[in-house]
């Protein structure tokens, strides 16, 4: 089962090597990883997608808040959560595909970008499904690149990950 | 406010952390640091001859004492040779720092002379690491380092020291901070309340229990509370491998160690046991065989002070997390306050199926294999007549293999730290520098490295370090002309082709290796004359003596844990099992 994951760690160089070494280091995968400072600027804050059983997401928390930079862990998909991820793609856009390319973006409530002779550059934001259905519609021929920012996502409601 | 160099802040900072001794290894990096250290008195360099023993001696001070063992090496090479020495102290949970001197911070990333990436090379094998950069916070890491390293579940720490920092013309204030604290590091120091009664009632209901306990409690000081616990409640106890001496060997409630070699009494009774109360312990594929097969019948209430050792191989019914001794203590204290009584008809039906167990095929109510006759020594009478001169009462490390079970079955610790060994990682080489350790915080006592002619020679250079610091250890070889451990297996699941565990002529004499380097080397190959041997050993107090015994090479390690299969799945001799 695939699993949203938030550590807010120490803003230390090297704290992200930690994280990422300790998912290597014991098996367990991490299928995209976002991290950047928050506003406290001396911490970071990290969300990964993992997938496993209860048993092994509770080995990875455990885990995870044994490192000494990590200061909280908290298992996102446990509750309600609202998750989004940002998507760049490069696709080949020249002729009645121009038109239909744009058609297919404006579903989708994204945007182009830029715009070259033969080719758009198009964002799109959303739960990491979504992205996966735009690429689907696309369909391999007309893209050139992606690039995607990994998964970060919150709580609803009023909890919140703070220290 | 005084001003000193980074180099002096260091070894003032070590210190001011309680450090008596720091064993080590000098190089270029290392250099203000070494400067730092002939200038002042206060703290005892131990010039080892290689970093891996600098390290295990450190970790074995560590080990003896309850202190935080220190160890400083140079950068590069240095710093890799200590690996194996930290990851041994990593895996056994040892509080121990260790300062690596790095290349200055402008040639860091430049493939640097002996430059090595320390905190990458060391993170899976460390509780946590540090690189300074200037001298100012090197005080304060130093405090943080010895904070964690000796809290919580303890563990090595490293210190990775960039030489600019160190620079003896750069003088900055120094202050050791008196408190450390660290918002992303509070450990558990009590446990939860409601788990303790829970556990508590089950324990009480019990019919068929068992106290398993490990390292833990040797590390948390919680043997006083265990023995207490243990002799309220009757309840028979286990020790692992790591928790030998916890609770005494020679105690009627011990039923031996368990697991892979664990006796036959220890296992069958975890096997039928109704409530297993686990202390310290971490389930070690070492100690459980297949997990799905493992105590079927049993309830676990599992203490300890880490919670990532809970449920992590074995799932448990009631989890606690807390310091052993404080949690062993609070279940005392409610048993005793509420008079809780245990069900003391079903205890004494238990107490006389173990008895039963034992006497069928216990090693310790006969003797379970072939006796020692001529030139035919068994491995297991040498450590028997180990235990007997030493009356049972010296520190012994091991090194790994066939030797460290023979003595961790057949030595029977009664105190905790007694038993100094290489459980987790399994590292060879740890024998010689450990018992170098416990002789430094011990001058006094009998220091004995039990070890194997494959195991000795792998920091066999560490004879030299024990002349220039009189550390008179003494050293018994099991010599069986083989890797017991490895020929035992190949025998048992290679159909005996010996694949590269025999030496062929190729081993030294130790008895003229032991007189190169100054000490005393005695060869005992009869029965007859081993005890008188080992008695004059032990007369030269104050010399190191290397004592080769040539044992049975076709000897193996019984019990052993049939593998796949239960606890109680055991090859009992060569020809006998389960």
């Amino acid at each position: 089962m695939k699993r949203l994951i938030s550590v807010l760690l120490e803003n230390e160089p090297g704290s992200l090597s930690r994280v990422v070494g300790l998912f290597s280091q014991r098996g367990y995968n991490i299928d995209s990883l976002s991290v950047a400072p928050t506003e406290d600027k001396t911490l970071s804050r990290l969300t990964l997608t993992t997938v496993g059983d209860d048993h092994k997401i509770e080995q990875i928390t455990k885990q995870l808040n044994k490192l000494i930079d990590v200061v909280k862990v908290i298992d996102l998909s446990e509750g309600v959560h609202i998750e989004r991820e940002l998507m760049l793609l490069k696709v080949k856009a020249s002729g009645a595909a121009r038109a239909e390319i744009k058609r297919c973006v404006d579903i989708f409530r994204g945007q182009i970008v830029d715009v070259g002779p033969t080719t758009y550059v198009v964002q799109i934001m959303g739960e990491s499904t979504k992205l996966d259905a735009f690429i689907e519609a696309l369909g391999d021929a007309a893209i050139l690149e992606v690039v995607r920012t990994g998964v970060c996502g919150l709580l609803r409601g009023e909890k919140s990950l703070k220290i | 406010m005084e001003l000193l160099s980074g180099g002096e802040i260091l070894i003032r900072a070590l210190s001011d952390a309680k450090v008596k001794h720091l064993w080590g290894y000098p190089g270029g990096a290392a250099l203000h640091i070494y400067d730092a250290i002939f200038r002042q008195d206060k703290l005892d360099h131990i010039l080892m001859r290689h970093e891996q023993a600098a390290v295990h001696a450190a970790d074995a001070y560590a080990r003896v004492t309850g202190e935080v063992g220190a160890a400083l090496v140079t950068s590069g090479p240095g710093a890799t040779n200590a690996i194996t020495g930290i990851a041994t102290a990593y895996m056994d949970s040892i509080p121990l720092v260790v300062i690596s001197a790095q290349v200055p911070q402008e040639k860091i990333g430049e493939d640097a002379f002996q430059e090595i990436d320390m905190i990458g090379v060391s993170r899976p094998t460390v509780k946590h690491s540090y690189m300074v950069k200037r001298p100012e916070d090197i005080a304060e890491t130093i405090a943080k380092a010895f904070y964690i390293a000796s809290t919580g579940r303890p563990g090595p720490v490293v210190v990775d020291v960039p030489k600019d920092v160190t620079d003896p013309n750069n003088k900055v204030a120094y202050k050791f901070p008196e408190k450390v604290k660290l918002r992303s590091y509070q450990p558990t120091t009590r446990g939860h309340s409601g788990q303790i009664k829970r556990a508590v009632n089950l324990l009480m209901s019990a019919k068929r229990p068992i106290i398993y306990s490990g390292g833990g409690v040797v590390l948390g000081n919680a043997s006083e509370q265990l023995r207490a616990l243990a002799r309220r409640l009757n309840y028979p106890v286990t020790n692992t491998l790591m928790g030998l001496g916890a609770f005494p060997g020679t105690d009627r409630q011990f039923v031996g160690m368990l697991g892979m070699h664990g006796t036959f009494e220890a296992n069958t009774a975890m096997h039928h046991a109704d409530v297993i109360l686990a202390v310290g312990a971490r389930f070690d594929d070492r100690v459980t065989n297949a997990v799905d097969r493992f105590c079927p019948s049993a309830k676990i209430i599992h203490i300890d002070v880490d919670p990532s050792s809970i449920a992590k191989t074995v799932r448990v019914d009631i989890p606690i997390v807390g310091p052993c001794d404080v949690v062993l203590s609070d279940m005392l204290d409610q048993i005793q306050q509420a008079d809780l009584q245990t069900d003391e008809p079903a205890i004494g039906e238990w107490w006389q199926q173990i008895d039963e167990w034992r006497s069928r095929h216990g090693i310790y109510t006969q003797s379970r294999y072939e006796p020692s006759e001529g030139d035919n020594i068994k491995p297991q009478d040498v450590i028997k007549t180990l235990y007997k001169v030493t009356k049972g009462e010296a520190l012994v490390s091991s090194d790994v293999g066939q030797h460290q079970m023979f003595a961790a079955q057949y030595y029977l610790f009664d105190k905790p730290r007694q038993w100094i060994n290489s459980g987790g990682l399994g590292t060879m080489g740890f024998g010689l520098p450990a018992a170098m350790g416990a002789q430094m915080a011990y001058p006094d006592a009998n220091v004995v490295c039990v070890t194997g002619e494959g195991s000795i020679q792998m920091c066999i250079q560490e004879l030299a370090a024990c002349t220039q610091h009189q550390l008179p250890v003494k050293i018994i070889i099991l010599n069986n002309q083989a890797l017991g451990m490895v020929k035992q297996w190949q025998d048992m699941q290679y159909g005996s082709r010996y694949s590269h565990v025999l030496y062929e002529d190729s081993l030294p004499d130790f008895v003229k290796l032991a007189e190169a380097y100054g000490h005393v080397g005695m060869k005992v190959t009869h029965y007859d004359q081993l005890e008188s041997s080992m008695e004059e050993c032990f007369a030269l107090k104050d010399r190191v003596v290397i004592m080769d015994i040539s044992v049975d090479q076709h000897e193996h390690v019984y019990p052993m844990h049939v593998a796949p299969g239960s606890m109680r799945d055991m090859w009992l001799s060569k020809t006998e099992r389960t």
